[in-house]
């Protein structure tokens, strides 16, 4: 623990700290550019000198400089001062006066250290440099010429996404932050928006929307993949305007993926803002008294087996919650909100939680990916993976498809066969993971969306055992979902229990007429042809597959309008809350349910949203655990038996467009048509 | 002066035989073996006697240099590099070395990878130097057909592989970090210090980088011993030296002379004078053009070495003269090294990418008088803003010109900018 000073005070450092982080924790801020916490140490930018004693009669960079026994810092020093208002002066010198119409105005760090560090006035009696903007796809905006070389996006394509396509050319004031005028492939790349520390990378769908004291910020979670990223939604009357990420080092880091953060104006399209009803095979538009009164026509005196729910994707625990007690009440208990038809065993929660932790990755020394490609599933999972895998310490092996997930792998094989095998332990990566001290296994859902599904689980839970992955103080069984709904509705039992229907029941059950009514919670994933003559009721926020289908749409609120709860990947539950209230008549979600139940005659319990959570709780105790990762007891699951042969294929095949908010997404369809569709096409065409 | 038989550069000029045949002739690969036997300790020991001080310009004691290397070898190699990378305008002495003595550094390049348990060793040639990479690689071929190096180097059980590596051409690539970066393949930009070379240099692996002139003369070195070296210049300034004039004299050339030899002594003997006599000349950039050039009232007294130079607000830098007479226009001739640090700069530190285009741009206003007498004020702070202030010393290497320039010509930049002024209003009445 190195001793030095800082101003005069004196501080205790952790071995390895900067001099910058040690100014920090004495209370000193100093600014910089290039320097960020989570990418490699460039120290170029020079804005964080400062003068060390004992050193040499010049400044040091105080962000690569390590803490030394007995430094003494100067952060305020006539040497520091200079150096700074001279590296402020030669950053403003080319770089142009267009505040007023830069996107990135009110939240420049140029800007904020030019008031602090600037001079009130230029020498700079020459022209300015203009640079040509580039081309890095169609989320990022560039302005090249406001560029202050620092880096930032260099470093992150190369460590954190793992796409070497940004870089430098030319020399001296001729160097150019560039791509190969080809857009930016990474699922991550939005980042380098945030990352940039001036206008020079802004975001295009964003461009002239908003100033950012015009916004509404509201700190919430994102639904787009399962893994609950922490965000802030900043909102402008009752629209969304943008999404940015929220610092979380357990979840998320300080990334999001391209669709968490783009997704958000599907907000705006496709909503459904009142009730309707068909009638004579058409939908018309109808008020909520007329929408209740047709269910409960529909419903009065039809046995509790007749009936079913599914709950979808997106949906709130809550609303999960007040629908599991009608179709209790209501004598069903056909129930499912595995809408994809995984074979989830919902008895023992190890079962289906990534028991690790998304930090957890950090941590382990073999990770073995059986059915999943985390790229698409979950990009900044997938980032954590990568970081884990760069620092050396990690073995990956795959089986599954063979992808290009940013970092290298072993790979095993395609299917149940080569799982089988690892059991066996035939193959040489068994023995990798027997030897790790923290092996790591990730079950994808395309390795359980199939028939064998129950079995691949069960193989899985056995090689997780078999080699040394569950222990007292680390359990190395991962499930990542694909989902932000799937564990919270494990979790509140939105199961089929009691002779219940799974999904395949309800589907084959509607299709022979043994099912009457369907009540489906946003769930659009379904082959809806499959429903038959089923009546059904759609509950949710968009016009997709399942309102089409719709005898009666309720509409509910999505993600951002309503204040709900939402279980991650890892089990940990964490609230969302409202940024803007949703359009037209559509109500909150629960809030639908509980005005239905009074209609139906079987009033639920609840009136506010706390005695709704109160329920919550009740139901399951980890909902009192907020923002917690509440480990799970280890148990059986899964049932052994016959796999087949066929290869796991991962449940997504456009990872931007996998909900019905990001289908309605014209920024989503955008990428879609240049990132996936137009693969090789350069800035150049068209 | 130099007695001939104290002179290590004995075919400096090609008049001799530079094939391994003509280098052995003239002492060289004599006694490779004996010397090796001797051990590390003493090597570096006797460098440490022999007062060297690193002759690519920053001057930095060599003998110290190597024993920042680990003592043994961990789990990662060490390596010798040779910087070849020879740009520094006005600067032309490895080129000669390498062209007619190569098997001089080849043999250092042996005698240095030993001594700090380097068994690969890369020579980075600046890739202009065309014909001066067959002769050095010629030379290398030669060294490995005789047993010289390669396996079992000279005998000695040393195993030892030299490695030649042609540049791109990039100044800054003479930077002992930006020339590491370069050869493992990347854009060449200096790295941040620490960790110096010595820690984690090239791959990450203890790399000690030294000049050509530096390691071409450690066998000579060794084989007359430290104290004769020491015994050679003034204290802590010890040695020969090469230094190469040009500019306005008689005979521009390369000489091997002794440290410390005043600079008026050295270019009325050696370069035939400066045309037109003492009395015509004006100034002199004494070591490269990195260095502040000096007015003749300095130079009628100066001598040439470190600290000499240094106590004149110069440097001996690389020993390259830069001599010009009253002819010279000398704030165009300072704008034009200013224009050449702008290219060169790499652009990775924000004072030197921005810093040197504007020096370079207030030069060209100043050369025609397009200024205010307050912006060479202004001029001279802003390389006071670049020097300290960035990764390695191409920052200072750009302010130092223009510092010395205002420090001795000032008058000269008022006169023009009067001059320039009255013209204007004349032209304007």
């Amino acid at each position: 623990m190195p001793k030095l000073k800082v101003d005069g005070i004196e501080i205790e450092v952790p071995p390895g700290s900067t001099v910058l982080q040690a100014c920090e924790l004495a209370g000193k801020e100093i600014p910089r550019f290039c320097y960020h916490e989570r990418l490699a140490i460039a120290g170029n930018c020079r804005m964080c000198l400062v003068e060390i004693k004992p050193g040499p009669p010049k400044p040091a960079a105080s962000c690569a400089m390590p803490a030394g026994e007995g430094m003494e810092v100067f952060t305020d020093s006539p040497m520091t001062r200079k150096a700074r208002k001279g590296v402020m002066e030669f950053l403003l010198i080319n770089h142009p006066l267009d505040c007023p119409i830069c996107d990135q105005g009110g939240e420049c760090d140029l800007q904020d250290q030019a008031m602090a560090y600037g001079m009130d006035h230029s020498r700079y009696h020459e022209n300015k440099r203009a640079v040509t903007d580039k081309y890095m796809g169609p989320l990022i905006k560039t302005i090249m010429t406001r560029c202050i070389h620092c880096t930032r996006c260099i470093r992150f394509a190369d460590e954190v996404a793992g796409v070497p396509v940004i870089g430098a050319v030319g020399r001296g004031e001729h160097m150019e932050i560039t791509t190969l005028e080809r857009a930016v492939r990474s699922e991550l790349s939005a980042n380098v928006i945030d990352l940039c520390p001036v206008g020079a990378l802004t975001s295009a769908p964003y461009a002239f929307m908003a100033r950012p004291w015009e916004l509404r910020k509201t700190e919430t979670i994102d639904v787009m993949d399962a893994l609950g990223s922490n965000i802030r939604v900043d909102a402008r009357g009752a629209e969304v305007m943008r999404v940015l990420p929220r610092m979380n080092d357990d979840v998320n880091e300080e990334w999001i993926s391209d669709k968490t953060r783009y997704a958000c104006d599907g907000l705006k399209r496709q909503r459904l803002d009142r009730p309707y009803v068909r009638r004579e095979g058409k939908l018309v538009p109808a008020n909520w008294g007329e929408a209740f009164q047709t269910i409960a026509d529909r419903i009065a005196g039809l046995p509790g087996e007749r009936i079913a729910a599914i709950a979808g994707d997106l949906a709130d625990c809550e609303s999960m919650m007040a629908l599991h007690d009608l179709m209790h009440a209501l004598g069903s208990r056909n129930l499912d909100c595995r809408q994809d038809g995984a074979r989830i065993d919902p008895s023992c929660r190890a079962g289906y939680i990534f028991n690790s932790g998304i930090a957890g990755i950090e941590e382990a020394d073999a990770i073995l990916l059986v059915g999943t490609n985390p790229r698409w599933e979950a990009p900044v999972l997938n980032a954590r993976i990568r970081k884990r895998w760069l620092s050396g310490q990690a073995r990956i092996g795959v089986i599954g498809q063979q992808l290009d997930l940013t970092y290298r792998y072993d790979y095993l094989g395609a299917g149940p066969e080569t799982l089988q095998d690892l059991l066996d332990g035939g193959h040489a990566f068994a023995e990798v993971l027997k030897s790790a001290e923290r092996p790591m296994v990730i079950v994808g859902q395309g390795a359980l969306q199939r028939s064998d599904g129950a079995a691949v689980l069960a193989a899985v839970r056995a090689l997780a055992e078999a080699c040394g992955a569950i222990g007292e103080e680390w359990n190395g069984f991962n499930m990542l979902h694909t989902a932000a709904a799937r564990v919270g509705g494990l979790d509140l039992g939105f199961v089929p229990g009691g002779g219940g229907r799974d999904l395949e029941g309800i589907l084959s059950g509607a299709e022979r007429g043994e099912i009457d009514v369907v009540y489906l919670l946003g769930a659009d994933e379904l082959d809806m042809a499959r429903l038959g003559d089923a009546f059904v009721i759609y509950q949710g926020h968009h016009g997709d597959a399942g309102a089409h289908r719709a005898d009666v749409i309720l509409p509910g609120a999505a993600y951002t309008e309503k204040d709900g709860t939402y279980v991650n990947t890892e089990g940990r539950v964490q609230l969302a809350l409202r940024a803007s209230f949703p359009p037209g008549e559509a109500r909150e979600d629960w809030a639908i349910v509980r005005a239905l139940s009074e209609v139906l005659g079987k009033t639920l319990p609840y009136d506010t949203l706390l005695e709704m959570r109160k329920r919550l709780m009740e139901a399951n105790p980890v909902f009192a655990e907020l923002d917690e990762r509440v480990p799970a007891e280890w148990g059986s699951f899964g049932v052994a038996g016959q796999m087949s042969s066929a290869p796991f294929e991962s449940p997504i095949d456009n990872f931007y467009m996998t909900d019905p908010i990001s289908r309605a997404s014209e920024t989503m369809a955008r990428c879609t048509l240049e990132l996936l569709q137009s693969a090789g096409k350069t800035g150049t065409h068209g | 002066m130099l007695k001939d038989q104290d002179r290590i550069f004995t075919n400096l000029y090609g008049i001799h035989d530079w094939r391994l045949q003509g280098a052995r002739a003239r002492g060289d690969w004599d006694g490779t073996k004996e010397i090796l036997s001797k051990g590390r300790d003493w090597i570096i020991e006797e460098m440490k006697k022999s007062g060297m001080r690193g002759r690519g310009g920053a001057g930095f004691p060599t003998g110290l240099k190597w024993s920042f290397m680990p003592k043994e070898v961990g789990d990662r190699p060490h390596y010798l590099v040779v910087n070849a990378d020879e740009g520094e305008p006005g600067t032309c002495k490895d080129r000669d070395m390498m062209r007619f003595d190569p098997h001089k550094l080849v043999e250092g390049c042996l005698i240095a990878s030993f001594a700090m348990a380097a068994h690969a060793c890369y020579i980075y040639i600046r890739g202009e130097f065309y014909r001066e990479a067959e002769h050095l690689q010629f030379a290398i071929d030669e060294a490995y057909e005789a047993g010289l190096i390669g396996k079992n180097a000279c005998g000695s059980g040393w195993d030892f592989d030299l490695y030649l590596h042609r540049g791109a051409g990039a100044y800054i690539c003479g930077e002992e970090t930006a020339l590491l970066e370069s050869l493992e393949g990347r854009k060449g930009q200096p790295r941040l210090k620490p960790p110096f070379p010595a820690m984690a240099g090239l791959y990450g692996c203890p790399t000690t980088v030294n000049n050509v002139e530096t390691i071409a003369a450690v066998p000579t070195i060794l084989r007359r011993g430290g104290d004769w070296f020491a015994g050679l210049g003034r204290e802590n300034n010890t040695g020969t030296k090469v230094f190469c004039i040009s500019g306005h004299v008689e005979q521009p050339c390369n000489v091997e002379e002794e440290m410390g030899i005043p600079m008026r002594e050295l270019i009325e003997k050696h370069a035939g004078g400066v045309r037109g006599g003492w009395d015509n000349l004006l100034a002199v950039i004494p070591g490269g053009s990195s260095t502040p050039l000096l007015p003749k009232s300095i130079c009628d007294n100066v001598l040439m070495d470190f600290d000499s130079l240094r106590a004149e607000k110069s440097g001996l830098g690389t020993a390259a003269l830069i001599v010009m007479d009253k002819s010279t226009d000398v704030v165009r001739a300072i704008t034009r090294l200013s224009r050449f640090y702008m290219h060169e700069s790499c652009g990775q530190c924000t004072p030197c990418r921005e810093g040197t285009g504007w020096l370079w741009r207030v030069m060209e206003r100043m050369t025609r008088g397009d200024a205010r007498p307050e912006e060479i004020e202004t001029l001279l702070d802003v390389t006071y803003e670049i020097e300290g202030h960035t990764i390695c010393a191409l920052g200072d290497a750009a302010a130092w010109p223009v510092q010395g320039l205002i420090r001795h010509f000032r008058p000269e930049l008022e006169r023009r900018i009067e001059e320039y002024r009255a013209r204007y209003e004349a032209a304007a009445a």
